[in-house]
């Protein structure tokens, strides 16, 4: 379980998280609110993507703030980008055998990325650069993060980009991390679909935690993220 | 053979045990071992030093492996190798060179070779450098490449500069015919005080010929690399010359793109990028568990593989 005690961070003398205390104990949390309300900047700050300037993170009870992205990662933590990375020479193949820490063969492979809805032989040998568009890069970052079936799973903005595929696939695959581990998610978004799916809802506004609320007073929130949203900040 | 020849060998040529393959092992300037095919013949040139490698019209899977090894320090090697390759064949072709130096003078290899291409033949051409050694000699590559693809032709050509080598000059021109594609893909890792520079002169005479040169390099240390290309379109013809070169340490890298376009129908297009490793590329490697130092390696390889 991940836990925020206290955590800011500041850039510039802007406060851009203040004082942020969350348990992340459900299976399912989603962090939503406003464009520049700091979501995706927690998000980095749990991977270790960025320091905070105050506060600190415990995974399990341990102390993890001063860890490297690395050690986080096989801490078991996991973090989908929002805008996925392009590389020139690392194919999809080699990027799934390098999430899963293991060479899986095609079949395997084929089948992780078939969980995203791609049909994998025209994909395998492809490399991961500028040739696939933004929805097939989004699905294959999505798909080589959910192979890790990490402890916690962090996706920024998930649905970003997803184009043509549908979004009950994709709360298929939360669902599966759920299922395998025991693994919790956190999950950034203002997707409807997936607040509903939800099991706590992280209400993020101006830096600073404006509510958390459990999924039995979804609908409230719901009609208040609905206010606010307006699709989500890529640098935000 | 000894086993030092051996080790290089295997660096440079992994494809030599095929049993149908015509070859020419060069060692220290001259040939230890050569077979020849029913459909493909090497011979030595008699006013020069060198081979020549004819292939015969409709030759479906040929190999040729032609490695050179040199092993003696101080020793400057020149060699002139022909391939003649007749109409409707289809043949793969490996050309390594390994230096191991393991003293104080400089030991080179000069390898000039040229291509001729008849109507409707593939050629895939690859080729290994590599050098080793203690010795503070240096170990010195330069080759040159002529190439004459023929109507409908194609050359498929691999390069890659492994490590080690002190010194390159690489100079590859070609000529194409109607519809003739010419396909180099070059790779060139430098190191230390290195220094490589690669020339391409592409000349796209027939209607309908195309050439993709695609050049990948990482320079690390203080090497230097210098990457230059001129494509001239005389024809309705279709070019693409790419050059991507990752930076690290004290290392510089200069691109200098030409492309003469002589005909209103010739399309020609050059890209080029320089930079040090994107920090993004670190961070996503290391979200996947790999230290600082291992996504470095493995975006380097895969860049250069």
């Amino acid at each position: 379980m991940i836990e925020l005690i206290n955590l800011s961070y500041e850039i510039d003398n802007k406060k851009i998280l203040d004082n942020i205390n969350i348990k992340f104990d459900s299976n399912f949390t989603v962090i939503t609110g406003p464009n520049g309300s700091g979501k995706s900047t927690l998000a980095k700050i749990i991977m270790g993507i960025l320091k905070p300037t105050s506060g600190k993170i415990l995974y399990n009870g341990e102390d993890i703030t001063n860890l490297s992205i690395d050690k986080r990662a096989n801490m078991g933590i996991s973090f989908s980008f929002q805008q996925p990375v392009k590389f020139k020479g690392i194919t999809v193949h080699d990027l799934i055998n390098l999430s899963s820490g293991e060479e899986m063969n095609v079949h395997d492979a084929c089948e992780v990325l078939s969980q995203v809805g791609l049909c994998a032989k025209e994909y395998i040998n492809r490399e991961v650069d500028s040739s696939l568009s933004g929805g097939e890069l989004k699905r294959i970052e999505i798909a080589s993060v959910s192979v890790r079936n990490s402890n916690v799973t962090i996706f920024d903005e998930p649905e970003a980009g997803i184009d043509l595929w549908s979004f009950n696939n994709l709360i298929k695959i939360f669902k599966n991390l759920r299922e395998k581990n025991n693994g919790k998610t956190i999950i950034i978004s203002h997707q409807e679909r997936i607040i509903n799916n939800s099991d706590k809802i992280v209400l993020l506004e101006n830096g600073k935690v404006k509510e958390i609320k459990s999924t039995k007073e979804l609908n409230n929130i719901v009609s208040v993220t609905n206010c606010c949203k307006v699709g989500g900040d890529i640098n935000e | 053979m000894n086993n030092l020849d051996s080790h290089i060998l295997k660096i440079i040529n992994e494809e030599l045990s095929r049993k149908d393959s015509a070859y020419n092992i060069r060692k220290d300037g001259k040939s230890i071992e050569r077979a020849s095919t029913d459909n493909i013949k090497i011979e030595s040139k008699t006013d020069k030093d060198g081979i020549d490698i004819y292939v015969k019209e409709g030759t479906i899977n040929g190999y040729v492996h032609i490695p050179v090894i040199l092993t003696k320090s101080g020793f400057s090697d020149k060699v002139y190798n022909d391939f003649h390759i007749e109409k409707n064949s289809i043949v793969v072709i490996n050309a390594g060179c390994g230096i191991h130096n393991d003293a104080h003078k400089d030991s080179s290899h000069n390898g000039i070779h040229r291509f001729f291409i008849g109507e409707n033949s593939y050629v895939k051409y690859i080729e290994k450098h590599y050098g080793e050694g203690d010795g503070d000699g240096k170990r010195i590559l330069d080759p040159v490449t002529e190439v004459y693809l023929g109507k409908n032709a194609t050359l498929e050509m691999d390069t890659a500069q492994i490590k080690g080598v002190s010194s390159t000059i690489r100079q590859t021109k070609a000529v194409l015919e109607d519809g003739a594609k010419l396909v180099i893909g070059e790779k060139i890792m430098t190191h230390d005080n290195q220094t490589a520079k690669t020339i391409f002169e592409v000349t796209l005479n027939g209607s309908n010929s195309s050439a993709k040169v695609t050049s990948r390099s990482v320079a690390t240390d203080k090497s230097h690399q210098e990457f230059i290309s001129n494509v001239i379109g005389n024809n309705e013809c279709f070019a693409h010359v790419e050059c991507d070169a990752i930076i690290k340490d004290e290392a510089s890298v200069t691109s200098d793109p030409k492309i003469t376009a002589n005909h209103i129908d010739a399309r020609l297009i050059h890209e080029a990028t320089i930079g040090k490793i994107a920090g993004e590329q670190l961070i996503k490697l290391m979200t996947l568990g790999l230290s600082k130092k291992k996504a470095e390696e493995t975006i380097i390889n895969g860049f250069l593989k």
